[in-house]
């Protein structure tokens, strides 16, 4: 019953970050509701695991929460700076 | 909840069509990919769904930003109404939909997909692999040169797509980023 509700929960959150990601306005609410995507989507996987009963799936949900956080600081890096070269060489070369 | 997931998916898929932003596309297609990751895992297929997650969330967005540096953040209005290729669309779609009606019913025991490749691997595979996913044991050991070959393949298709981005920058100075054109 608990992990029902929690699903619904993080099914209305995965949508609400889907209306942030689309309407904006500014870059930053777009990647954070990327982020904020991908953080739900492990939380779905390890809610779903325990519903189903086979937790073995956590693992996948840990790859998951390395690959978005490696994910957004590339993001980040390409608002940041337009692209992804080091800036020291670039200041350098 | 499969459905639930389909419908987050075909608004996912709407929004990316009607972004003329190109940056909030790129992010709209990262949540694509979760979202279809998912719904894989949901399936029972981990391991088509991390390699969703892997490529499709995490290399396919950075390769899209690294595209985005080297050409314009916002896409050209079309010039005339595109009937025909919606058609096309539909059509294709139609016949995609009526090519499922053959399909045998998801999880049936006597469909070809769970009896061709004998089953006396389900078997066997803790005896001769010693791990407990059969699907990781027939990828990884069983056809490990099909899997070598795919990795090579995909390895060759990554070190190419790096080595055009390179050349191309070094041609044209990197452009100023930054605000988002959305």
């Amino acid at each position: 019953m608990i992990l029902a509700a929690v699903l619904a929960a993080i099914i209305v959150t995965m949508g609400l970050a889907l209306v942030r990601a689309g309407k904006g306005p500014t870059v930053f609410d777009r990647i954070l509701a990327l982020n904020m995507f991908g953080t739900k989507t492990v939380l779905l996987i390890a809610v779903i695991g325990f519903i189903t009963g086979r937790p073995d799936f956590l693992d996948l949900g840990l790859v998951y929460a390395l690959i978005n956080f490696i994910g957004v600081i590339a993001v980040l890096r390409f608002s940041k700076y337009g692209d992804f070269a080091d800036p020291d060489r670039e200041k350098a070369s | 909840m499969t459905a639930l997931l389909l419908t987050l998916l075909c608004a996912t898929a709407v929004a990316v069509l009607r972004m003329r932003g190109l940056f909030a596309a790129v992010m709209l297609m990262g949540i694509f990919s979760f979202l279809g990751a998912g719904w894989m895992l949901l399936l029972d297929a981990p391991d088509v769904a991390l390699t969703e997650a892997a490529v499709g969330a995490g290399i396919s967005t950075i390769l899209a930003l690294a595209t985005l540096a080297l050409t314009t953040r916002k896409a050209k209005r079309p010039v005339r109404p595109s009937a025909l290729p919606l058609a096309v669309v539909t059509i294709t779609g139609a016949a995609l939909l009526y090519g499922t009606l053959d399909m045998p019913r998801f999880g049936d025991p006597e469909a070809p997909a769970s009896n061709y490749p004998q089953p006396s691997y389900v078997e066997r595979t803790d005896h001769d692999i010693h791990i407990p996913n059969v699907v990781t044991a027939v990828l990884g050991s069983y056809r490990g040169y099909d899997t070598l070959g795919e990795t090579v393949v995909i390895f060759t298709a990554g070190i190419a797509v790096l080595v055009l981005l390179r050349g191309s920058r070094k041609r044209r100075p990197a452009a100023d980023g930054g605000e988002d054109a959305a």
